[in-house]
């Protein structure tokens, strides 16, 4: 299957199979205009099956939420045809303003004008909590 | 001037911390005179955004006691929270009005955000079934009179471990401590979560034993920490029919205990240690109130920065 290249703009590669999705809802690319290509089960020799997301535009993206998702993805950002650079994740400390506590009894739900944040608490689980409350976030996948 | 402290959670005490303030607690029980005029002149403010008595009359005792004012509130209701104010702006306000804040919220993490906002330390004073350090310093002081120390014992929490809250703050509490074994004493379904298990027990390399029996452990106890069963925790009523009476303590079951083993809890009790064992000198859930009065007392003296 191909897929154009694009001119100016970003590619989001080595997303686990199936979280492209996720990333899509997360990052709001439904709100965009141009064109976003969605590239699902892409036969890769390191990852076995990967997710490819191409988006025509270039525009700041949230890097951390696609660390939280996995630090193995990579943002290739693309200028006249060509990749200008490359930017390797990290799974980042705290997660700010992207994902929302599910904790009923959390501050956060009768005040919601309080930032939603997440702490990296297990590194090796890649467990966040919330800041508030310690609430183990939980992603709609 | 030194940045403000607040205490919102336990573990933001270092262990050096909380002997300190243990030893300072000890100091004003044996001569809580020396300490009267303290805090002569400075106010308390106690936001109680959930009606508690005994957290909210121990703090004000405490305050009381060091020669301070106290002010402030004992219900949501008699707030401006109830016209929908903001916890950062009442936090705000009151700073105006006090030298320090002691708060309980029924929201978890409320204290964190007023003590984002205060210009005046902030106590917790318990945050929904979140934290309650206070009332951990408290236990910890308890036990430092009772047994002469805080390591090497072996500590027995028996009931509710699952939605306990200061089962857990006192379990992140003791971790710390050299030569402490966990005994948990749970029915199934009020087994103590894995992130106390997994996060503070196993992680930290401790000795811990779980059992569904009191009496079969309670020879090996130093420490046994009492909470309620509650119905409403249940699924249904069969159950907590079945589970709610081995976790009664009584005179019987107490046979086999230690004759120094000391028995805590965090109160209010319903009936799950028998009126029968408050004469036992086994029986540590009494004095455990009045150390609560003087371990707050050292705590203020601690955060307001004022010297012995």
């Amino acid at each position: 299957m191909n897929i154009d290249s694009i001119k100016n703009g970003i590619v989001i590669d080595h997303i686990p199979a199936g979280e492209s999705m996720t990333i899509y809802r997360l990052l709001h690319l439904d709100r965009l205009d141009c064109s976003v290509a969605i590239i699902k089960n892409v036969v890769s020799g390191k990852m076995g099956k990967k997710d490819i997301i191409k988006i025509d535009s270039t525009l700041d993206i949230d890097l951390d939420i696609l660390g939280f998702i996995s630090p193995d993805i990579t943002v290739n950002i693309i200028r006249d045809g060509a990749r200008v650079e490359k930017k390797q994740l990290a799974l980042p400390e705290m997660l700010t303003g992207v994902l929302a506590c599910k904790n009923p009894r959390c501050i956060t739900s009768v005040e919601q004008e309080l930032p939603q944040r997440f702490k990296l608490t297990d590194r090796e689980n890649k467990v966040y909590r919330c800041i508030y409350c310690e609430t183990k976030v939980e992603i709609k996948r | 001037m030194s940045e403000i402290r607040h205490l919102i959670d336990i573990l933001d005490l270092s262990v050096e911390e909380i002997d300190a303030l243990i030893a300072l607690g000890e100091r004003i029980m044996d001569d809580p005179a020396a300490y009267a005029d303290k805090c002569r002149g400075k106010i308390m403010a106690t936001l109680f955004f959930e009606p508690s008595t005994r957290t909210r009359l121990s703090f004000e005792s405490a305050m009381l006691s060091l020669g301070g004012s106290v002010l402030g509130f004992s219900a949501a209701a008699n707030s401006s929270a109830a016209k929908g104010e903001s916890v950062a702006d009442t936090i705000r306000t009151v700073s105006a009005y006090s030298d320090i804040i002691a708060m309980r919220h029924p929201k978890e993490g409320a204290p964190l955000v007023a003590a984002a906002k205060a210009t005046v330390p902030v106590i917790n004073g318990g945050d929904g079934g979140h934290n309650h350090p206070t009332q951990t310093l408290t236990d910890l002081l308890t036990i430092q009179r009772r047994k002469g120390r805080l390591h090497d014992l072996t500590v027995g929490f028996c009931g509710d471990l699952k939605f306990g809250r200061t089962v857990h703050s006192l379990i992140n509490a003791l971790a710390r401590y050299q030569g402490i074994k966990f005994v948990l004493i749970a029915p199934e379904e009020l087994k103590v979560p894995s992130y106390v298990k997994k996060d503070v027990i196993q992680k930290n390399g401790l000795p811990y034993e779980q059992t569904t029996d009191l009496e079969a452990v309670m020879p090996e106890l130093d420490i046994l920490y009492m909470t309620r069963v509650q119905r409403e925790r249940f699924f249904n009523e069969e159950d907590y029919l079945r589970l709610k009476d081995s976790y009664i303590l009584t005179p019987d079951k107490l046979r086999g205990a230690k004759s120094d083993m000391t028995i805590l809890h965090p109160l209010p009790r319903v009936n799950e240690i028998s009126t029968a064992v408050d004469d036992d000198p086994r029986a540590g859930y009494f004095e455990q109130v009045r150390c609560g009065r003087f371990i707050r007392m050292a705590l203020i003296l601690k955060l307001l920065n004022i010297a012995e």
